[in-house]
């Protein structure tokens, strides 16, 4: 007989827990899914009772999600030349016709400036700070790193009345400068957590065979740390990363034009009607999708991501 | 233990010796943490002590020139006396209680159902995991198109499954199903991240403790009550430390999903606290309020995390 354990579950069991989380998840998924299709849906297949599963798909959401349009009557409309491209017969055959782009792009185009601006930035302090922590004796070590932490406590809208006032008077309101140093100060207490635990994990002995053999201090931190937590500093990266992409409160709260980003703009797209669901639903696949894809690469970090690096698997 | 670097440096000439030193470590971690601490200083306790001390005035920040009082206490004593705020805080723990509890239940379940390690467990955990990374904001507004009444997803579902006319209810109109709706919504996307972590807890726990438990003859039943519930608590009690401050700030997904309403049937706090602070510009008023919700969610988790250092040290 091969190696049995009595504690492995038996072959019934595990069928019955495939079967039932298999069914979790189907469900976990619909609405990710009704996101995507609807964004194929056209604007009355997208409002349609019974909810269509089957559909002509039609790519109305995502050319209202970059345009504006503006409704034509029927008397100018046989006056109009015919429509040139693809995307102005989809605007023609809902009765209207492209007054211009719309602001999705560059609500997007905010969100990776600040996304990727404030995680830079939440990087290099983070790696700073989370290097000294780990490695030198630093005076209220403990106290520093639990007030680090407890800044995150913090409901967002207590800070957010005197960060407007102040922004107000420093003129970073609304700039992108502005929403950087917000969410580097948001974020870093997770890139400082996360990084120590990962630099933490780095055997010393490397380092001090380097400054033997003649590297300085920060050559040694430069040259043999940095490139032993490249991993960790990628997930961290990707973790302070999906929180400014998704960060709400702060946004419409602070900004309202030149740097707002894309999830307070999603939200006030409109259509005839009230919210135009087919371009809300194209606008976010669009947003959705990175993080999604994100998520499947940090699946092994995950667990160490979301709780600072409490539990580490 | 003689320093490794001390004896390298000693045994080198001088000037080799400053080299390998360059900078004094001392001054190296100051240089590395000091940024750090600096902008947390500026952008996060500046903040706070300048919302302490607005707390006590009257200032309205839309109108800036307005002459400013000192009130002392009175926005705090206005606040602890507005019925108001008690009815929005019984909404929060309404949210903050239930969430917790559909989330711990299904979560753990979850986590024990995947720990029998069936094949393809890796692939639906990653893909269970996908709702807690998304945008609450945008998925938030998003609920509410599954949610319409009449034609929404739910609605259809419900009726498809329970029979009840889809047009019968409304689950963010009025008729007590909103509270229950926001809910639903945050249970959906929160439950992977209990999930993740009492898997982490089953995972932790050795196989031989239950092999001993067999050859002891304990029934499935009691091992799992005496073995696998004690020593995944701490990790449960974690995830429910997490959850709970996030969800007494929570803000984004409500607020696009019900606005507070219908009428103030899902205010919670956070949200009352931004109409206040950014729709009625009391600005010293609702300083008060946040210090308030800030020194609750503090304490409370100070408790907590005295209970839990208890639980884990048994």
């Amino acid at each position: 007989m091969s190696a049995y354990s009595i504690t492995e579950p038996t072959r019934r069991s595990k069928w019955v827990a495939a079967l039932l989380v298999t069914l979790y998840t189907v469900i976990t998924l619909l609405p990710l899914v009704w996101i995507i299709s609807t964004g194929f849906k056209s604007g009355q297949d997208s409002i349609s009772y019974p909810p269509k599963v089957v559909f002509q798909p039609s790519l109305e959401g995502y050319v209202n999600l970059f345009t504006t349009r503006t409704r034509v009557s029927s008397d100018e409309f046989g006056n109009l030349p015919p429509p040139a491209t693809w995307y102005d017969e989809i605007v023609r055959d809902q009765g209207m016709v492209i007054a211009g782009p719309s602001r999705f792009g560059e609500r997007f185009l905010n969100s990776v400036i600040i996304g990727f601006g404030s995680t830079f930035l939440s990087i290099v302090l983070g790696t700073l700070a989370a290097y000294a922590f780990s490695r030198f004796k630093v005076p209220l070590k403990d106290d520093l790193l639990f007030f680090i932490l407890s800044t995150r406590m913090m409901p967002p809208i207590a800070v957010a009345i005197p960060i407007f006032l102040m922004y107000r008077s420093l003129g970073l309101s609304d700039t992108h400068l502005g929403m950087i140093l917000l969410y580097t100060a948001v974020n870093i207490s997770l890139a400082v957590w996360l990084l120590k635990g990962f630099i933490d994990e780095i055997p010393r002995e490397y380092e001090e065979a380097a400054l033997i053999d003649g590297y300085t201090r920060f050559q040694a931190f430069r040259k043999v740390v940095l490139p032993q937590a490249a991993t960790g500093i990628a997930s961290t990266a990707i973790f302070c990363l999906i929180f400014a992409w998704n960060e709400y409160a702060f946004a419409v709260l602070l900004t309202s034009g030149t740097a707002q980003t894309a999830p307070p703009f999603i939200p006030t797209i409109i259509g005839v009607g009230g919210q135009d669901w087919p371009a809300v639903a194209a606008g976010a696949t669009i947003f959705l999708l990175p993080v999604m894809i994100f998520t499947i690469l940090l699946r092994k970090h995950l667990l160490r991501g979301i709780t600072f690096g409490a539990v580490r698997k | 233990m003689p320093n490794p670097i001390e004896a390298a440096a000693s045994a080198t000439p001088r000037a080799v010796a400053r080299r390998i030193r360059g900078l004094s470590d001392r001054t190296i971690a100051w240089l590395f943490v000091a940024p750090t601490i600096f902008l947390l200083l500026a952008i996060n306790i500046f903040p706070l002590i300048w919302t302490v001390r607005l707390s006590f005035t009257n200032f309205a920040a839309n109108k800036p020139n307005a002459e400013v009082k000192w009130v002392g206490l009175r926005n705090y004593i206005r606040i602890l006396t507005d019925d108001g705020i008690w009815a929005n805080m019984q909404t929060t723990a309404h949210f903050l209680l239930w969430t917790l509890f559909f989330q711990v239940v299904l979560g753990f379940t979850l986590a024990w159902l995947i720990n029998r390690k069936f094949k393809g467990n890796d692939l639906l955990t990653t893909l269970i995991v996908l709702p807690m990374m998304l945008s609450p904001a945008v998925v938030g507004n998003f609920w509410t198109f599954l949610y319409q009444p009449q034609i929404g997803l739910v609605n259809y579902v419900v009726e498809v499954v329970t029979g009840t006319p889809a047009s019968s209810f409304s689950m963010l109109g009025p008729g007590g199903l909103a509270k229950w709706s926001i809910v639903i919504v945050d249970t959906w996307m929160w439950t992977p991240f209990v999930m993740l972590i009492c898997l982490a807890g089953l995972r932790s726990i050795p196989d031989y403790i239950y092999e001993a438990a067999e050859v002891d003859r304990a029934s499935k039943w009691r091992q799992f009550w005496t073995l696998t519930v004690p020593m995944v608590l701490p990790f449960l009690m974690l995830a429910v430390l997490f959850r709970g401050i996030e969800n007494f700030k929570m803000f984004d997904m409500v607020v696009l999903l019900t606005g507070g309403g219908p009428g103030n049937e899902t205010l919670l706090a956070s949200i009352d606290l931004k109409r206040e602070a950014f729709e009625k510009w009391r600005t010293g008023y609702s300083s008060a309020y946040a210090i308030i919700l800030f020194v609750t969610v503090f304490g409370l988790a100070s408790i907590y995390v005295k209970a839990l250092n208890k639980v884990k040290e048994r």
